[in-house]
């Protein structure tokens, strides 16, 4: 399993569409929502705004690579019968999704390493909570992980493409990422609270230091997203189909 | 011993296709078995039977002695799919590679790789691949390993003439170390020169099995000859003895039955004389790989005509 996802990895590191996804806009939402001010963080632009920004932009690069990434490759792998290909192989099919998962995760350390990186140059200064950043991704990204499957693995390969896509865009948009779901109007913040993807921006911006987060709600959020981790798997479960 | 054995399998698609439906089948041990039947026969179905990718609905199904697609069958059953499922963006050669050491046997990928005549592939990803270069790719990564079974699904479709002489000589390679091929194919040349076994399926089930010598020896003789195409055989019929039956077999190729007597000979002989016809290969004998499998699928295969008296 390890040897597919090492594999995997590679295969995702060569892809240029992929890495435009999960590398090149997420540091550009970066580096845009922390020297623009049109975007309401509730911080003024500026270095202070930064551990907001990067908590919510590496969420975005967890939801890139667990979630869009994934759901696509795995209806499009479904499609090819590649999927199937690997079924013949003595990798059992929870080795074949696993090391799926685990390239992802992998894909993701990456893209945090480079994030802070760009964060650093841009001015941000960790506190002793980062050390919690790489862990929480990777615990969001087993979780949208399940997520992609249960699309990936059900709906025909360009309706998961639209899909992973439209969502993808939403979740940055008003899924509590970008910006925190506290900024959004009334009735929508309290529901975009309840997403996978703000729950995991939350808790990614408590890491980076951001002092907006009242740690009373981290709890929450790590249920929250471990429910949307655990509905992903049983529906991927139940309906997960190899072509 | 039989590597694989299907009996009574029955295989229905949830859109209520029937893939198989009661299909018999044994792949003897240490043999080449040709799979031969019509497009939408079953055979893909039965490959995927076998490589424990699709689930019968009954019958049973038993490879390497036990249940398909276990563990010790996914490592000893090497499957070449028809839609070959090769990730696109792997370089080919890497790929094989990586097969070969899924397969715990890495070191088996080299020498492959060469007589594949991979090894200028390095570089290439999958995608930029001809149709039948990425035939050999996907043969490559069926060969790694050292598999018991090998089961091939068409190898050497759009192969030029030497890929597909090299794909008989891994095959043939196979069979010398003691392996097993199953090996489905619309070619009838591949599998005489390559088979022990030829089975014959149409509809989902098997309609003969036997040895190349048992499919085409037993039954009587019969007059064969090849000739323009759409010759008037309900004519050639009424022309012959009562109970003689000729048919267009394949496009061009007549056959008839009903006793191969030197006056039937004399009588199909004339009948061409009289209507212009050159009767080229004309003779008695018994029937080859291909009259067989035309009769036995005629019903599966649109566009063949027959006629008797």
């Amino acid at each position: 399993m390890i040897a597919q996802a090492a594999f995997e990895l590679r295969l995702l590191l060569r892809n240029g569409e992929q890495l435009l996804l999960t590398v090149i806009i997420p540091m550009a939402l970066l580096v845009g929502v922390t020297l623009v001010d049109a975007v309401p963080l509730g911080v003024p632009a500026g270095a202070e705004r930064l551990p907001v920004a990067l908590g919510g932009v590496l969420a975005v690069a967890v939801i890139a690579s667990g979630f869009t990434s994934l759901a696509i490759s795995v209806g499009f792998d479904r499609r090819s019968g590649a999927l199937l290909m690997l079924a013949t192989t003595p990798l059992s099919r929870q080795g074949i999704l696993g090391a799926r998962a685990l390239a992802a995760m992998a894909m993701v350390a990456i893209q945090v390493v480079v994030l802070v990186v760009t964060a650093a140059l841009l001015g941000w200064r960790p506190t002793p909570a980062a050390l919690a950043l790489v862990p929480i991704a990777l615990l969001g990204t087993a979780a949208f992980a399940a997520l992609g499957f249960a699309l990936g693995g059900a709906v025909r390969a360009e309706a998961t493409l639209a899909v992973a896509n439209a969502v993808f865009l939403a979740l940055v948009a008003v899924g509590g990422t970008t910006y925190p779901a506290d900024q959004l109007p009334a009735p929508l913040s309290s529901l975009v609270s309840l997403l996978p993807s703000s729950a995991l921006a939350d808790l990614l911006r408590w890491s980076a230091g951001a002092a907006s987060t009242t740690s009373g709600a981290l709890p929450v959020d790590a249920v929250i997203l471990g429910v949307w981790g655990a509905i992903g798997a049983v529906i991927a479960a139940r309906t997960f189909r190899w072509r | 011993m039989d590597a694989a054995r299907l009996a009574q399998v029955f295989v229905a698609y949830p859109d209520g296709g029937r893939g198989l439906d009661g299909l018999d089948l044994t792949v003897g041990s240490g043999r080449v078995t040709a799979l031969l039947g019509p497009n939408g026969a079953g055979k893909s179905t039965a490959v995927g039977v076998i490589a424990g990718l699709i689930d019968a609905s009954a019958g049973a199904v038993s490879v390497l002695d036990g249940p398909p697609g276990r563990r010790e069958a996914r490592r000893l059953v090497n499957v070449m799919v028809q839609e070959d499922g090769l990730p696109t963006g792997a370089h080919a050669v890497e790929l094989v590679r990586h097969i070969a050491r899924l397969r715990g046997s890495p070191e088996t990928a080299q020498p492959l790789v060469e007589l594949l005549g991979l090894n200028r592939l390095k570089r290439t990803t999958i995608r930029r691949l001809s149709g039948g270069e990425r035939r050999r790719v996907s043969l490559a990564c069926a060969l790694v390993g050292n598999p018991e079974l090998v089961v091939l699904d068409e190898p050497t479709a759009g192969l030029d003439p030497r890929g597909r002489s090299i794909v008989w000589e891994c095959i043939c390679g196979i069979r010398e170390r003691g392996g097993t091929v199953l090996l489905c194919t619309h070619l009838l040349d591949e599998a005489e020169s390559l088979a022990d076994d030829v089975a014959i399926i149409a509809g989902g089930r098997c309609r003969a099995q036997g040895t190349l010598t048992e499919l085409t020896g037993g039954g009587e003789e019969i007059i064969t000859f090849d000739g323009p195409l759409h010759l008037d055989v309900a004519g050639l019929a009424r022309a012959l003895p009562e109970g003689s039956r000729v048919q267009e077999s394949s496009p061009g190729r007549y056959r008839i039955e009903g006793g191969a007597t030197p006056r039937m000979l004399a009588t199909v002989a004339s009948w061409c004389a009289q209507h212009g016809v050159q009767p080229r290969n004309l003779g008695a004998g018994y029937q080859t790989l291909a009259d067989v499998y035309w009769r036995l699928t005629e019903e599966y295969t649109e566009g063949t005509g027959g006629a008797g008296s």
